[in-house]
């Protein structure tokens, strides 16, 4: 009764509406939450669908492969981006080139927002008056500066390097900056010109003057929606709604909308919605520090929701790990050679990158979301699991195994009786650290859209807020512990009593 | 009742049994003895199928053992080895039951026997309840000896039984046990390296050297009529066949 409940709860919001459901996507920092949730509110107030936002799609490849699966319908995009990237083109294409190349995937790219998001170099306000500095080619005649760059930038090859040949910049050798720090140093005067981003939300605070790129060595990253080409007639409405998006958020703006989230702390839902209620500009509004006490936000409206899907993702994986793990850790102990071959197998899935294991798993499936990743988590958690079978068996004293055999009791009847009662402590401690580990892995599960604490900790690092990162971490890590305390005393209960330690500080 | 035609084991280059040919006699003990990597478990082993020989057979009552019957023809052989062999995670009833009740005996019928072989092996029935790592080593061999005995079969096979014992407990227990192996009037084969206990136990004695057959006989045939020099050696090394050690 208790778990039907939890499932109505968890599928409640996928109910209730009658409306068809139009998936928007956003990857993982604070522009691309904004536009994902601008997108989402503008589909809604058009009234024709049910727009869900997954937001915070673990990196390019995989909101790519989420929106070539046809689990998210729009994200938003920069040209740039779906040149290089996704087309692997090797020079830059204009939208209409873009439109050709997409088509045979079944893909658009359309509606341009009205800003680019690029590389820029940025000096401060009265520093770049004072030297008459407005252009990159303006920097020329002043070789004295003293520049601190990004290591990303440098390290480019269309970066710093290309930038000084195509400039002809004589500068010293820059430093190498990170660039959260390089903002401080360039307000201490430590240094005088950093590479930013375009819509860099710290370029108001810092009153940074951003030098225009005269040569044009930056390729355009204009910010566009792309999305299937199935969207526009399933959707009419919504789309028509979308359309209207094109040229509304110039540069200023988009900076505007980042700082209110990355400076004044406010949720990106607000800024979204700030940006629908007032499209001229956001005034004073942005004044007044909107971030909440570390308890509200730990303690959020989401946290049973988060809860609940975090344990679906553990044990749901979990006990698919069990339910594999232990017959192939069986099999592995049958014979040294079979042992070899399924406990490396086995060790080599440990390795595969989360992130590429994600977006193999989407492009498998052909969805985003649970599915994918509570595989995922399946397979990290086989490991401890088979290997503690096979151990747990291997290690029985010869002396009890032969015993077994020689009173005449068949294999079946052997293992049952006999070798996995004996090998229940280590098959036990198995899918204990199983388990454990999962709570912790089932954070990346935020990167494809099946929520949990990742969610928060996701958020949290792509808009640069402590808070929530730790409103996430910190019920992940008590729910390990928790879950490692559940274990000890269920170990206590199932172990058979012949093989129970004494005096254990957990005996009833 | 048991013959061993021909049979022989090599690991690798090392030679464990060299081919041999033993036939046991029905309803008398005989003891396998020799110094340690000799053969003499390695022919144990065999007679219950934990080994499997490279050459020859193994004959059981009339039937040769095979993979396909060795399980129906191990519940013809009580097996026990040095401490029991008992499993922990059970108590020393359900050790003792566990055969039988996978063979879905009657409960009636398993609690008979049980108190039955309680009684004969002196174990109070408090015992029974506890796991193996609460009795002494004593009684946990006892309990073992319970649980070969259970299904009542016509052969025991003991490897080294009661070497791992206090010399006490191992006096008692050898008492009782040839009283009981008279007294059920099983084929008896036991492996020592002590030729005291081989001497108590054996009506028949087989010494055995670097994996072949010495000398088969009875004790006095072996004091009398030593087939080979490292006969009377073995037995001189262990005192055996002094009157004032065994009056």
């Amino acid at each position: 009764m208790m778990q039907l409940r939890l499932l109505i709860l968890l599928l409640a919001p996928a109910l209730c509406s009658a409306q068809p459901a139009l998936n928007v996507g956003s990857k993982r920092f604070t522009e691309s939450y904004i536009l994902g949730e601008i997108i989402t509110q503008t589909v809604n107030a058009a009234g024709e669908a049910r727009a869900v936002h997954q937001q915070g799609l673990g990196n390019t490849g995989i909101v790519f492969a989420a929106l070539k699966s046809g689990a998210i319908d729009v994200y938003p995009e920069y040209t740039g981006t779906i040149a290089f990237e996704l087309l692997q083109r090797k020079s830059p294409a204009s939208l209409d080139e873009l439109k050709r190349e997409l088509a045979p995937h079944g893909l658009g790219v359309a509606v341009p927002l009205g800003f680019g998001n690029t590389y820029a170099l940025a000096m401060r306000e009265e520093r770049a008056a004072a030297l008459g500095v407005r252009t990159i080619s303006d920097l020329a005649r002043h070789s004295a500066l003293k520049p601190g760059i990004s290591q990303e930038f440098l390290n480019r090859k269309d970066g710093w390097g290309a930038l000084s040949r195509a400039y002809r910049l004589s500068f010293a050798a820059p430093r190498g900056l990170d660039h959260g720090l390089a903002y401080e140093a360039l307000a201490a005067g430590q240094i005088d010109l950093i590479d930013i981003y375009t819509t860099d939300a710290k370029i108001g605070k810092y009153r940074l003057r951003v030098l225009a790129d005269d040569r044009h060595f930056f390729p355009d990253y204009e910010a566009v929606l792309l999305y299937r080409l199935d969207l526009p007639q399933r959707f009419p409405q919504s789309w028509a709604a979308l359309q209207k998006l094109e040229g509304r958020i110039p540069a200023q703006r988009m900076i505007e909308l980042n700082a209110l989230v990355e400076i004044s702390g406010a949720p990106f839902i607000v800024a979204a919605r700030h940006f629908l209620a007032t499209p001229g500009g956001l005034a004073g509004a942005v004044a007044e520090d909107s971030r909440k006490s570390f308890a509200a936000v730990l303690f959020g409206a989401d946290l049973g929701r988060l809860t609940l899907q975090h344990l679906l993702l553990v044990f749901s994986s979990l006990a698919m790990s069990v339910a594999a793990g232990i017959p192939l850790g069986i099999l592995a102990a049958r014979s040294p050679r079979s042992g070899y071959w399924i406990v490396s197998a086995v060790g080599m899935l440990q390795t595969i990158p989360s992130l590429a294991l994600l977006a193999f798993l989407i492009a498998l499936l052909g969805t985003i979301g649970t599915a994918p990743a509570i595989l995922a988590l399946f397979f990290y958690a086989l490991l401890p699991i088979v290997r503690n079978t096979h151990s747990g068996l291997v290690d029985i004293a010869a002396p009890l195994r032969e015993s077994a055999q020689a009173l005449g009791l068949p294999e079946a009847a052997r293992l049952r009786l006999i070798e996995l009662p004996l090998a229940m402590r280590s098959i036990l401690a198995g899918i204990k650290t199983s388990a454990v580990i999962n709570v912790g892995t089932a954070t990346i599960a935020a990167f494809i859209g099946a929520g949990g604490y990742g969610e928060r900790i996701v958020a949290g690092l792509a808009v640069n807020d402590n808070t929530l990162l730790l409103a996430g971490a910190i019920p992940a890590a008590a729910l390990a512990l928790l879950i490692q305390w559940a274990f000890d005393v269920l170990e206590h209960r199932v172990l058979p009593e012949g093989l129970r330690e004494k005096n254990s500080g957990l005996a009833q | 009742m048991i013959a061993l035609e021909n049979v022989s084991k090599t690991y690798g280059a090392h030679i464990a049994l060299s081919p041999t040919t033993l036939a046991v006699a029905q309803g008398r003990t005989t003891v396998l003895i020799g110094p340690s990597g000799c053969g003499k478990s390695t022919l144990l082993r065999m007679i219950v199928g934990l080994v499997r020989p490279d050459a020859g057979r193994v004959v059981i009552g009339d039937e040769a053992l095979r993979a396909d019957n060795v399980e129906r023809l191990r519940h013809r052989i009580g097996y026990v080895i040095q401490e029991g062999g008992l499993f922990p995670h059970l108590s020393a009833e359900d050790n003792v039951a566990l055969l039988a009740r996978f063979l879905r005996r009657e409960p009636v019928w398993i609690a008979e026997r049980l108190r039955v072989l309680a009684d004969l092996m002196r174990i109070p029935a408090a015992l029974l309840a506890r796991f193996p790592r609460d009795l002494s080593g004593g009684q946990r061999q006892r309990v073992g000896i319970m649980r070969a005995l259970m299904l009542d079969p016509p052969v025991l096979l003991f490897d080294e039984p009661l070497s791992a014992l206090d010399p006490v407990t191992r006096f008692e227990l050898q008492d009782e046990l040839k009283r009981i192996f008279a007294g059920l009037a099983k084929t008896v084969v036991l492996v020592t390296h002590d030729m005291n206990e081989a001497a108590h136990f054996g009506d028949v004695i087989v010494m055995m050297r670097d994996g072949l057959l010495v000398q088969q006989g009875t004790l006095r045939d072996l004091l009398d009529r030593p087939a080979a020099p490292y006969v009377r050696d073995f037995m001189r090394a262990q005192r055996v066949g002094m009157p004032e050690q065994h009056g």
